[in-house]
Parts: C-alpha cells; sequence; structure tokens
C-alpha cells in the first residue's frame, strides 16, 4: 500500500525508539503515509487518511488498527478528510486577525472562489483556518500542506503564492 | 512503609500505593469512574478529587502517591467543591434519559449524582449527540450519548483483553469510544466491559430492554463451560434467569467471566428444552409422563441385560453433568452390573488408563500456575479452550513469566511469547520428546524414554532452556493434546520432563467437571477417590464395539465424541438408547429412544470441581422447567426401580455427603503416571485439526442465539498450507470436499500458511461437520 521508500522512512522512525516500542513511531508513521498520500493522489479522495492505510500502518507497526486511528483522529494535520492538491491553512488567531489574518483568508476565498473548510471543483486548493502557528511576528502566515510555512501574506503576497502554485 | 492520615484517620500503607488504595483499605470511599483496580490509572474522570493538605489544589485519589506524612481529606469544603464540579461537567453533556436506560437503578453517574452532584444543572444550552456504534451481538453500543470517557472499555480491550479492539478517536467534545470502522469487538471475554461501563452506554445485548436491575433476585453459582469454574451471580426473575453477572472470587475468575459463561444462559431458555419425557415407537415421538417413561426404560435395560448381557449396555456421560451427577450414574451403572462406563467421548487414547495413579487434575492451583515463571502449554487453542485463563497466563506473561507453546497451529494469543513449536499433530509426541531431550542433554541426566531417533530444534532448546533456567515451571496439556491421539505419551513426557526440571505438570480441564468426573470414578477402570472396579469398555470401545443399549448422561454424541460418525452409526444400530437431556436436540430425536428431561446446572443443586481440584457447589437458582427433574434424582429412582440398594438419597447434600466419606480430594489427585511406551517418530501423512468451536463445546451454549451470532460461531471452514492446495490441486477461496471414512463434506478452503504442513484445519462439534469422522485423523482433500 505505501511506496519501499515510505516503509523505508518509517523504518527510520521506528529506530528512534526500543525494540519494543514501535508504537511510539505512529506519529511520524502516519506522516510519512500522508504526505505519500498527497503526493501520489490523483483526487481529493486519494490524498487524506483513510481506513485502509490507517490500518496498514498499524499493522505494519503492529498496533491495534484502533490505536492508531486514535492518534490519526486526535491531531488536525492528519486530513481525515478528502483534500486538495494544495492545502492552504491561514492563521486567524488574534495576533493575525490584529495583522490582517482574517482579511487574507478573505481573500484567498475571494480568489479561489471557495469558502473556508472547502476544496475548489478541480481539486487543487483546500482552504482552511488554522490555529496559531507561532510566528505571530510575521502575521498574517499560512500553512501550505503542514509543510511548508509562508509569512506576512498580503494580498500582493498571496498572489504571487498562488501563481507560483499554478 | 508510609504513614498517612484520611480523614483524620491514621494508617499506614506500603511504598507505591495511591490515595485511592489507602483509602480503599480503611473503608473510606472516593467517588470515581475510571478508577478500577484491575486497569491501569488513567485519571481523567477527576471524579476523585480529594483535599491533600499543603497542596494548592485538590489531587486526583486515584493517580497520586502516598508521601510520608501526607494528611488526606475526602469530605472536606474543598474536595466537596471540587466533586461537585466534576460532577456538573460530567452531566452537561449526559442526556437526562435514566427512566428509559437500562443501566437506570445500577448507574454508578446515577448513584454518585446524587450523593455529589446537584439537584438541578444550570446548564441551559443544547446536548451533544453522539451516534450508536456496532459492536456486535454481545455488547450494545446504541447510546454513546451517554458515554463519560473515563475509557475503562478501552483499557479493557487492551490490558486484559490483549488487543485494543475499542478506542477514543477524535478530541475534546468531539471524543467518541468506537471500535475500529467496520469491525465489531470479538473479544472471547468482551462482556466485560458491559459491567465496567459505569453509565448505560455499553449495555448487554440480550438483556437490554427485558427488566428491571431491582426486580432481579440474585443467586450464587458456578460456570457450567469450561474448567476454571468461574464464580458466577445468576440474576433471576419469575423463575427465568434474566442474566449473569461475575461473582468476584480472586482466585478464579477474580472480577471476569469469559462471554460463554455470561451470555449462555439464552440456551437456558431455549424453545429446544425438553419439559416431559418423551418415548419414541412407530417411529413417532410421544409425550408421556415420568412414570410410565421410567418403567419404560427399566423394561429396556432389563430386556437387553436379559437378552444380551449386562455387558451390552454402555453409559456416556458428560464432564458438564455435576458431581452427584456423575457420582450415581457410575453408582448406577456398577450397582446393576454394567462397567462400560465414561465421560471422555471426546478423547482417543486411554492408554493412560491402566498406568494412572490418582484422578487427573491441573497439578497446581490456578494462582500458582499464574504465578509460575515458565509456563509450557502443549496443544491448546488457549483463548477459544479458557477464554478466562488465557487472560490470566497473559497477565503471568507481564509480570515477566514466560510463555512456551507447543501447537498444532500458530494462533494469535495476544501476548508475548517466549518460544512456540507449531507442528503437525502427526509431530505432536516428537516435538515434546525433543523438548525432553533437550532437558536431559542441559541437566546432563537421564530419562527412561528413548529418545536417540529425536532431533532437537532450536525452538524446544529454547522452551527446554526456558523450563530448566527459570525458579518456577509447569507444563499443561490443553484440550487438544487430551483429545489426541497420542495423549497418554504426550502426558508421559510432560512427566519426565517435569521429574528432570521440577516443573509442575497437568491438564487444563476441558470442562467445568472433568476433574469431578475423574474423581468420582465416571471412569471404566476407577470407581469413585479411586477405588477397584471391575474393568468395563471406554467410551471409544464402546463406540468401536457397539453395544446394544446406550444410556446418555446430558450428551449429544455427535457433537461430544472425538469421532461423531463413528458414534452415531454406533447410537442407531442399538436396540434402544436412553437419553437424560435437558435438549430435544436434532440428534438425540433421531436415534434416541426415550428421552427423560433432566434440569441444567440453573435448576439443580449441585457441585463442581474445576481445574484445580477445588469443589464449589451451588444451589438450583429457578425451578424445574416444565417436568424436568434433576438427574441425580432421576438416577435415585432408576436405582431403586431396578431394585437396587443405596438409592436412597434424599437431596443433592446427600449425594455429595456420600461421595466425600468415600475419600479426601486433598490425596485424589496425582498426575503420575506408570510405564508408558513412548514412540517419538513423527509420522507423515495429511491429518485433520479438528477443533471444538468455542461456542460449541456443550449443549448450553449451543443454543444461545447471542453467541451463534459471533465471529466465533461462524460456520467452519477449511484451512490448509498453500503448499498443501497447490500439490492436490485445490483452489484457495473455493469449495472443497473433504472425506473421512464414509462422510463427506463440502466446504470453502481457504490457505492458512500459518498452519504446519500437510495438515487440513476443520472444526469439530458442528451441524455442519457431524458426519465426519475423528477429529485428528487422516483426511482427504479433493477439489471435489
Amino acid at each position: 500500500m505505501l511506496s519501499a521508500q515510505s516503509l523505508a522512512a518509517i523504518d527510520r522512525e521506528v529506530a528512534k525508539y526500543p525494540a519494543d516500542q514501535a508504537r511510539s513511531a505512529v506519529m511520524g508513521a502516519l506522516r510519512i503515509a500522508l504526505v505519500e498520500r498527497r503526493e501520489t493522489g490523483k483526487t481529493p479522495e486519494e490524498r487524506c487518511l483513510n481506513t485502509e492505510v490507517i490500518e496498514f500502518v498499524a499493522n505494519y507497526l503492529q498496533i491495534a488498527p484502533v490505536a492508531a486511528y486514535e492518534v490519526a483522529t486526535f491531531y488536525n494535520m492528519y486530513d481525515m478528510k478528502p483534500v486538495g492538491q494544495y492545502k492552504i491553512t491561514v492563521c486567524t488567531n488574534l495576533p493575525c486577525a490584529l495583522s490582517g489574518g482574517v482579511n487574507a483568508a478573505e481573500y484567498i476565498s475571494k480568489k479561489l472562489g471557495i469558502a473556508i473548510g472547502e476544496t475548489s471543483a478541480d481539486g487543487k486548493y483546500t482552504l482552511l483556518e488554522g490555529e496559531c502557528m507561532g510566528a505571530c511576528g510575521d502575521a498574517p502566515v499560512l500553512l501550505v500542506n503542514n509543510h511548508k510555512m509562508c509569512s506576512f501574506m498580503t494580498p500582493e503576497a498571496i498572489d504571487k503564492k498562488l501563481a507560483e502554485l499554478n | 512503609m508510609l504513614e498517612i492520615e484520611i480523614d483524620g484517620k491514621k494508617l499506614t500503607v506500603p511504598q507505591g500505593s495511591t490515595v485511592m488504595d489507602a483509602a480503599h483499605s480503611v473503608g473510606t470511599y472516593i467517588p470515581h469512574f475510571c478508577y478500577h483496580k484491575k486497569l491501569s490509572i488513567a485519571a481523567n474522570c477527576r471524579m476523585c478529587l480529594v483535599e491533600v493538605e499543603k497542596a494548592p489544589k485538590p489531587l486526583p485519589a486515584c493517580a497520586t502517591p502516598v508521601t510520608d506524612g501526607m494528611k488526606v481529606h475526602t469530605h472536606s469544603d474543598m474536595a466537596k467543591k471540587a466533586q461537585a464540579g466534576v460532577m456538573e461537567f460530567l452531566l452537561i453533556n449526559h442526556p437526562l434519559d435514566c427512566p428509559i436506560c437500562d443501566q437506570g437503578g445500577e448507574c454508578q453517574l446515577q448513584d454518585l449524582a446524587v450523593g455529589y452532584g446537584n439537584s438541578s444543572s444550570r446548564y441551559q444550552e443544547e446536548k451533544r449527540s453522539v451516534v450508536g456504534k456496532d459492536m456486535g451481538p454481545l455488547v450494545s453500543a446504541e447510546e454513546m450519548s451517554r458515554c463519560i470517557h473515563c475509557t475503562r472499555c478501552v483499557r479493557f480491550t487492551e490490558e486484559i483483553g490483549g488487543f485494543q479492539e475499542i478506542g477514543m478517536a477524535n478530541r475534546s467534545e468531539f471524543s467518541e469510544i468506537m471500535p475500529y470502522l467496520g469491525k465489531t469487538v470479538n473479544s472471547e471475554i468482551s462482556g466485560n466491559v458491559i459491567d465496567l461501563c459505569p453509565v448505560g452506554a455499553l449495555t448487554s445485548k440480550p438483556f437490554r430492554y427485558s427488566t428491571r436491575a431491582w426486580e432481579l433476585s440474585r443467586r450464587k453459582s458456578v460456570s457450567p463451560h469450561d474448567g476454571l469454574g468461574s464464580n458466577l451471580v445468576v440474576q433471576v426473575k419469575s423463575n427465568e434467569v434474566m442474566r449473569v453477572l461475575p461473582l468476584e472470587n480472586e482466585a478464579i475468575n477474580e472480577c471476569w467471566i469469559a462471554d460463554r459463561d455470561r451470555f449462555s444462559y439464552e440456551g437456558l431458555n431455549s424453545a429446544e428444552r425438553l419439559q416431559k419425557p418423551m418415548i419414541k415407537f412407530d417411529g413417532k415421538w410421544h409425550e408421556t409422563d415420568w412414570e410410565t417413561a421410567l418403567a419404560y426404560v427399566v423394561k429396556g435395560l432389563n430386556g437387553v441385560s436379559a437378552d444380551h448381557g449386562k455387558d451390552a449396555i454402555g453409559f456416556l456421560t458428560s464432564p458438564h453433568s455435576t458431581t452427584e451427577e456423575l457420582y450415581l450414574a457410575q453408582k448406577l451403572a456398577r450397582a446393576f452390573g454394567v462397567n462400560n462406563i465414561d465421560y471422555r467421548l471426546r478423547r482417543s487414547d486411554f492408554s493412560a488408563d491402566a498406568a494412572q495413579q490418582g484422578a487427573q487434575w491441573l497439578g497446581s492451583s490456578i494462582a500458582e500456575l499464574t504465578a509460575t515463571k515458565s509456563i509450557l502449554v502443549v496443544g491448546s487453542t488457549q483463548r477459544k479452550e479458557q477464554p478466562l485463563l488465557a487472560s490470566h497466563l497473559r497477565q503471568a506473561v507481564k509480570k515477566g513469566s514466560a510463555l512456551n507453546v507447543i501447537h498444532v497451529a500458530d494462533d494469535a494469543l495476544l501476548t508475548a511469547v517466549n518460544a512456540k513449536l507449531i507442528v503437525s499433530p502427526l509431530a505432536l509426541v516428537n516435538a515434546l520428546a525433543q523438548v525432553l531431550k533437550a532437558v536431559v542433554e542441559l541437566k546432563s541426566a537421564q530419562t527412561a524414554v528413548d529418545l536417540a531417533a529425536v532431533t532437537v530444534g532450536a525452538e524446544a532448546q529454547a522452551i527446554a532452556a526456558s523450563l530448566t533456567g527459570a525458579e518456577s515451571a509447569a507444563i499443561v496439556l490443553g484440550n487438544l493434546a487430551q483429545h489426541h491421539p497420542a495423549f497418554a505419551q504426550l502426558l508421559k513426557l510432560a512427566q519426565e520432563i517435569s521429574a528432570l526440571t521440577g516443573a509442575r505438570f497437568g491438564l487444563l480441564a476441558e470442562a467445568a467437571n472433568s476433574t469431578g468426573a475423574e474423581l468420582v470414578g465416571a471412569l471404566p477402570h476407577r470407581a469413585a477417590f479411586g477405588a477397584a472396579a471391575t474393568a468395563g469398555l471406554n467410551a471409544a470401545a464402546m463406540i468401536a464395539a457397539p453395544r446394544k443399549a446406550y444410556v446418555l448422561l446430558n450428551t449429544e454424541v455427535e457433537f461430544d465424541s472425538y469421532n461423531p460418525q463413528a458414534a452415531v452409526a454406533a447410537m442407531k444400530q442399538a436396540a434402544t438408547v436412553i437419553a437424560l437431556t435437558a435438549y430435544k436436540g436434532a440428534g438425540l430425536l433421531d436415534y434416541a429412544d426415550v428421552l427423560l428431561p433432566i434440569a441444567p446446572f440453573s435448576e439443580t443443586a449441585g457441585s463442581f470441581v474445576n481445574m484445580e481440584g477445588k469443589l464449589q457447589s451451588f444451589n438450583g437458582v429457578v425451578r424445574p422447567l416444565g417436568e424436568s427433574r434433576p438427574a441425580w434424582k432421576v438416577m435415585r429412582v432408576l436405582g431403586n426401580m431396578l431394585n437396587l440398594s443405596g438409592f436412597e438419597q434424599n437431596s443433592a447434600e446427600d449425594v455429595r455427603a456420600e461421595l466425600l466419606a468415600k475419600g479426601t480430594l486433598e490425596s485424589a489427585f496425582n498426575n503420575a503416571l506408570g510405564d508408558v511406551a513412548v514412540n517419538t517418530a513423527a509420522a507423515a501423512g495429511l491429518v485433520r485439526i479438528g477443533e471444538v468451536p468455542l461456542y460449541q463445546a456443550d449443549a448450553i451454549c449451543r443454543r444461545a442465539q447471542s453467541l451463534q451470532q459471533t465471529a466465533d460461531a461462524a460456520a467452519p471452514l477449511a484451512t490448509a498450507p498453500s503448499s498443501l492446495l497447490a500439490r492436490l490441486n485445490v483452489a484457495a477461496g473455493k469449495e472443497g470436499l473433504l472425506r473421512q471414512g464414509s462422510g463427506e463434506l463440502k466446504v470453502l478452503v481457504e490457505a492458512d500458511d500459518s498452519l504446519p504442513a500437510d495438515t487440513v484445519r476443520l472444526a469439530t462439534a458442528h451441524p455442519l461437520t457431524v458426519g465426519l469422522g475423528g477429529m485428528f485423523d487422516s483426511i482427504e482433500l479433493t477439489q471435489g
């Protein structure tokens, strides 16, 4: 279900913990599985974690599937719902909001023609509201696909970023 | 030791105790939901908050370790305010549906809300609602809005059940308890989560909405299923068993019972219960009264004995019958001059009989077994044979015991296994002989068994090292080993290993009263307490050389025999088959001539002797159904009608007293065997692995509807290693044809590469497979 490359990466995570405690690697393993799904998935449904993938990861780590499911549903960066090729998460917490975070979210929403929480019809973008990303000094900030942090997202910067993604 | 003061009471507790433990030891109650003495500490319900002097805020008693000089107040203003606050929060999302909740009246939340909560809520907003879950046919999770997220059920499946089948998904107010999506809860001890749930979220599916807790009367009893002898509380309303719960007994079942113990009561109220004596004439069944039926039985027995001699009669009994019933059965048979009596219908090897020196048993107490540092389990599916004992062994492994396994299938034991040797049934003796040889080499000792031809493998070496290296060791033989055609040799080898290592050895008793049946001498070669007896035929011989008349006590031979095909044929050729039974099963209606309705364990006084040799007596909890009567009474009357002396007992207690006057329990048990020849060569050939399914083991659970809907009761399929399927040209995933003797069966064949080579695994004791032959005999498999 996962590529040899991803499995090797999971093995690296497992190796960080004592031999009989592979369950400690469940967060890393789920992250690796999600990255592979996002990079190889053709549709929004294929880009998120589903019960088959979670069960595969759990069996690979030899833990109960429901134990991995608990982790996957607890943390909101593990996408459990269909997601676009680019998941844009805009911080709307107070410091960002004071510096235009809400405006940034609204601007992206208007530009992409999708409301917060929605995925564009072509399956390219998903827009989400996020919680504090620990970079209030750079407000407004947004995250692309969990890993890429973008700072000072004024409308111009957003235009540039979206053009880049296109 | 640490000093602590709880509500002004001074006490000392051992290092590592929690405030909760300390409070319990002086009888101070601290309210709690998530805390459970057998589960890990979660401290997530916060109900047990108490005031600790010098601590700035209230602390959870269940998770706070005692420190020296600690002063705890469980009823101070601070503690009370904290508890009331927690209760208010717990009730925010809890629906106020107590009047229609099945838990109402026995609900911890209800009780504690009265004791520690406010009379009304300040919460005006909408409550959350949670969609119900499907946890299978036993546990209902329809009303998950009631859940307070104590996670006891989650911790139970993970820690006691061995596999986390239930989890808490999502976060904060979206948290939900659920099994993995699309799966049900399949643990064989899953019913315990119903007891653990402090609210009405997890309830018993068969019991739901049938009655209210306060309408039930509670009676003590003992489980009639596996050899553990779990203590039960049977709850009764209007002369009907409504529900079964565990009765705490730390030395046997702790506070748990297996699903089979809990839900089999449905079989007691089954429509198949025989309520009146029945006689077959002109090929039709007719209900009759006891007098006619007993006269018919007496006439039949006298007729057969006059025409063919006493030896033409055979008594087949069940190890699920009570001690008193089995005692009277063997007394009746022997007084009448019949020596053919046996309870071991599923055994195939009786060569240990002559060498036997006492009643066979576990060889230690259950507590001693689970405290043993190195345990070797030979021929047992563990979880399916002894569901609760398997969980005890799992706990033993957690405490540092090494579990070693010699078995014919590599089933998941849901616990760490130190070393395992998985071989074909034909090589089981060889496998145990390997261990013996390795022990001999390790100890540089001698043994009488000829081991020249045995080659020791790495796993056998590891098992031997574990047994010899541990400070205490035990070898136990499971059902499969006992049913195995070389049982005597396996027991002899266990004895030899035990002699060299100091390990205890014994049997995991198959049924609730296997040990009792040994004790009372429901055996062809031994009478009660090992008294000498004129040798008769054993169960297999009575089938192999068919008798003219059979008396069946509480047994259905098509399900309870090693070779159902031969057993049914023997019944059919007999002139008369007299069945004392609680059920009019299809098989009995076919081959029996007279059915006498007897009372199951819930309707008669009696006792069971569990695997550790403990005699546990119980009283009937309800009146016998219809005209059924306790079997001991039936046999007493039969004794009178046959003009035999010694049948004047007035109660089950009389029978028990008569039995117990014949010897002492302490000295009755001895697993030692005299001379038994051991053939260590592993034979070749295709062989069947025919185990008894979990919910087909005895007449009662076979008729418990809810148990019959579980995954463990699914229709049997044949599994075989893919190498064998390839060689036989049989496709996996399709129907194949299995043949044993004159019996044929078309059944789905699946590949299972964890099985040893040249084996076909197909359950016995199931309506589908009764036409086939012996459990561990050769079998043919073709595509058909």
